[in-house]
């Protein structure tokens, strides 16, 4: 496969798990917020943006109309849920003829009704939000499941669901961070839960009360649950490994491979004590090693060399005229 | 009810469907009677279903940075087998021809030595190019793929345009136009024997293998190569590599080693033997052509003059649709063919000859004025239609430079209805046949693309220009009578060929899927029902 479709079949899967993430973590939080206006609203606001990588404008008052504004539609915003569906899209456009055409279609029609979707939500405020959210997590189960039923399991497959599992990976350790940031007391691990979809999974699990450390312990480390860190990063192993294609008798010659299989077992292994504060250094090191993995596929598979231009004396560039640029070299 | 064609008129130009007011001619008469019965309330939702099936599925073409909807008209545009058997025997003759000349003027160049063809032609057309002089294609073929506009004049005679051997676009429109006329009028298509287009991309890709080199493997690695996402016809490139399942490159995805052209893929290299190529000339090799292109790969060329890799279009077949030859293509047929031409060329002056320009200048205004370097419709000067002050500025700009122009005479292009504002009326439209070489046989798709010009009188058909397409259906040659709705055999009609299809087809049944276990009885159901109520 050519490695520009490789790419862009990875970061597809990237964005289309970015924009689903997003949507589920602002969908619970604003709830949340509007539930209990006493939780201090500008603090999980802050800690949301913060975890997203965005900086709060100075002077602005951290609410939550402000947030949705950046998260959900801003186009400027390069992690918001616009930006992240419209690079899914163009992702999409590049690699149409690789993909199925249901699915092209799927983005296509998801991108073409977005700007609609998004200027009513933001007319009519945060209730129309959550219809905002449900057409993002929908149009993206759509997606996932339209290229689950039509695309062969070959590489195009594991480029996708590669870039899709780092991604979750790295979000589920995203959101996680967003609780811990929060001071002790504020916000419930209920919350957490459903970001993830998870709460309900976690009461047949446990069946028990929501406990902390049984939180952090589920969407980390469950080995059956399709959106902990661990599913994630076993799953995102399974496709490189299987990109990779080679029995070694010792070791992996495939860097992302040893860099998510470390990740893995050591969360594999990994005991979740008491003390929540101990876990950051974990967190930021779950986020390192899927940036890392990523660089490292990147490295291997989508050889991006820069463009050579051929002439170098001045800039004659006029592509689109015949004239210019003509035997200047 | 005939609301949709109330207030029908057309000028002094052949009208496809209609002979006289209200008589629609034979090939038309079903469509007609179809129409007929629809209000224009109906034409409305038919076209919403056709928008919004091209804006979701992303069939759009950029203008000036835009993406738009391809606009596709709903009425479809009906030929008779009789006449497309004229287009087709016309459309191959053509071809064969511009392939003999091509072969010649890169190889042995006898038409220039007996006089037929002015050497100065040649050296000053555009798109000339002396890198493509003894590159021998494997099986012989330069034109891989044509596109011949034709157009009708008001007698209703086919004549030729223009032709186009570098790299012809728009066949994906013919397969999408056919794809939603198809969904938004099955009834239509069910009463009528239309020959199909989907072949195309397969003939495409047959073609293309043959064309390999003759070092490469029986199962030859075919791409297609696009300047780009941002280029207009994007869509089309794409769609072609998912019809032929080939690969889509850029520029950036090839590079050669040791005159041997590979793409960069997530294995490592991998050779490539034959590139459709969707780049220009001009932008496909800066070793050769323009140098600060970045949308071809170095070094291309050599590779496909050592034979290790094949272009298709091959280069330099701009010379044979240069505006100047095209003008020598009758004498060109009998020439290599000695055969007259099927299709005319519409009457064409050459201006450097001094005894044509002044009598094309004296007639300014009677004549459309072609740049030779254009396309698109861009350029264009209809005499008839232009200002005073628009003809002096082009009689200055032919007299400054008369290789660069054409003076053509006007021709008024036959019309077919089209709606616009909800109603039909009649617009100017052309034809676009597609031809496919393979070496052997000249195949030409059926059908093929009719422009429209969406404009009340405008004669520029380009979808650069405010064109739209129409769906072209070609009638197969045994359903002329079932068409044209005279009185098909009792009970028969085309029902009759599918009924009889259907019956050697039907099989016998095999059991359907299985059922699941049974779920609630009914008795289990009433208990709970009981249940439930029981508390009140």
């Amino acid at each position: 496969m050519l490695s520009r479709i490789a790419e862009g079949l990875f970061w597809l899967g990237r964005y289309l798990e970015r924009a689903d993430d997003t949507a589920r973590i602002l969908d619970v939080e604003v709830h949340q917020m509007l539930e209990d206006a006493s939780s201090g609203e500008h603090l999980a606001a802050g800690a949301l943006l913060s975890v997203m990588g965005v900086e709060a404008k100075t002077g602005e008052r951290l609410e939550l109309a402000n947030v949705t504004a950046s998260l959900a539609f801003d186009r400027s915003q390069a992690s918001s849920i616009v930006s992240s569906l419209i690079a899914a899209r163009e992702n999409a456009s590049t690699i149409r003829e690789t993909i199925s055409s249901e699915l092209w279609e799927c983005l296509n029609a998801t991108y073409v009704a977005l700007d609609q979707r998004a200027a009513t939500a933001r007319a009519i405020g945060p209730h129309a939000f959550f219809r905002f959210a449900r057409f993002v997590k929908e149009r993206v189960a759509l997606a996932a499941g339209i290229a689950d039923g039509t695309m062969p399991r070959d590489d195009t497959w594991l480029f996708l669901i590669l870039g899709q599992s780092v991604e979750r990976a790295d979000m589920t350790a995203r959101l996680l961070s967003v609780r811990l940031s929060l001071p002790p007391g504020t916000g419930d691990w209920v919350t957490t839960l459903r970001c993830c979809s998870a709460h309900e999974a976690y009461l047949r699990t446990y069946r028990a009360a929501v406990e902390p450390a049984r939180v952090i312990e589920f969407l980390l480390l469950d080995r059956l649950f399709p959106r902990s860190a661990y599913h994630a990063l076993a799953t995102a192993e399974r496709c490189c490994a299987e990109l990779d294609g080679e029995q070694r008798r010792l070791g992996t010659g495939d860097e992302a491979l040893r860099i998510l299989g470390r990740a893995r077992a050591d969360l594999e292994y990994r005991q979740i004590g008491e003390r929540l504060d101990e876990l950051a250094p974990l967190l930021e090191t779950l986020q390192a090693v899927c940036s890392q993995a990523s660089a490292a596929v990147a490295s291997r598979f989508f050889h991006r060399e820069g463009t050579q231009p051929w002439h170098s004396e001045g800039l004659g560039f006029d592509l689109p005229g015949r004239a210019g640029g003509g035997g200047t070299s | 009810m005939t609301e949709l064609f109330e207030g029908y008129a057309w000028e002094a130009a052949w009208d496809e469907m209609f002979g006289a007011p209200g008589k629609p001619r034979l090939p038309n008469r079903g469509l007609y009677a179809t129409l007929r019965t629809l209000t224009p309330a109906d034409l409305d939702e038919r076209c919403a279903e056709r928008d919004r099936s091209f804006r979701d599925r992303g069939i759009t073409f950029s203008l000036s940075g835009e993406e738009r909807p391809f606009p596709l008209d709903p009425i479809p545009r009906v030929l008779s087998a009789a006449e497309w058997s004229q287009i087709e025997d016309g459309v191959r003759q053509r071809v064969r021809a511009l392939e003999a000349l091509l072969a010649d003027l890169y190889g042995a160049g006898q038409v220039l030595a007996d006089g037929i063809l002015p050497r100065q032609v040649v050296t000053s057309a555009e798109h000339f190019r002396r890198a493509a002089w003894g590159l021998e294609p494997p099986n012989g073929v330069r034109i891989h793929v044509a596109g011949i506009d034709l157009v009708r004049d008001r007698h209703g005679r086919f004549c030729v345009l223009e032709d186009n051997v570098r790299i012809p676009s728009g066949v994906s429109y013919v397969l999408e136009n056919r794809r939603t006329i198809t969904r938004i009028f099955p009834e239509l298509l069910a009463s009528h024997h239309i020959r199909p287009v989907s072949d195309y991309p397969a003939k495409l890709l047959a073609a293309l293998r043959a064309a390999r080199p003759l070092n490469a493997g029986s199962e030859p690695n075919v791409v297609v190569l696009t300047p780009g996402v941002h280029n207009s016809a994007y869509f089309e490139h794409s769609f072609l590599a998912r019809q032929m399942g080939v690969e889509l490159v850029e520029g950036r995805d090839l590079f050669c080693r040791n005159n041997q052209l590979f793409m960069r893929t997530t294995g490592g290299r991998e050779r490539v033997d034959v590139v459709y190529r969707r780049v220009d000339d001009d932008f496909l090799d800066p070793v050769q052509f323009n140098s600060s292109s970045l949308l071809g790969c170095p070094g291309i060329v050599n590779a496909a003059r050592s034979g290790n890799v094949t272009l298709a279009n091959a280069i330099g077949n701009g010379v044979a649709d240069d505006k100047l030859v095209y003008t020598y293509l009758p004498e060109l047929i009998d020439y290599y063919l000695g055969e007259r031409p099927v299709l005319p060329n519409v009457p064409t002056y050459r201006l450097e000859d001094r005894e044509q320009l002044e009598a094309a200048m004296v007639r300014i205004d009677e004549l459309v004025m072609k740049p030779v370097a254009g396309s698109g419709g861009t350029g264009l000067v209809i005499g008839p239609q232009a200002s005073d002050d628009e003809l002096a500025t082009a009689e200055r700009s032919v007299r400054d430079d008369p290789r660069g122009w054409i003076a053509q005479e006007m021709v008024t292009l036959s019309t077919a209805p089209t709606r616009v504002g909800g109603k039909l009326e009649a617009r100017h439209i052309d034809l676009r046949p597609f031809a496919i070489n393979d070496g052997r046989t000249i195949w030409v798709l059926p059908g093929g693309l009719t422009r429209v010009a969406l404009r009340r009188g405008s004669l520029v058909v380009n979808s650069s220009q405010g064109g739209g397409s129409k769906d072209t259906w070609v009638l197969a040659a045994d359903a002329r009578r079932d068409a044209a709705g005279d009185k098909p055999p009792s009970g028969a009609g085309n029902g009759c060929d599918r009924s009889r299809l259907g019956a050697a087809l039907r099989l016998a049944p095999v059991g359907g899927p299985e059922p699941g276990p049974h779920l609630d009885g009914q008795q289990q159901q009433q208990q709970q029902q009981q249940q439930q109520q029981a508390p009140c």
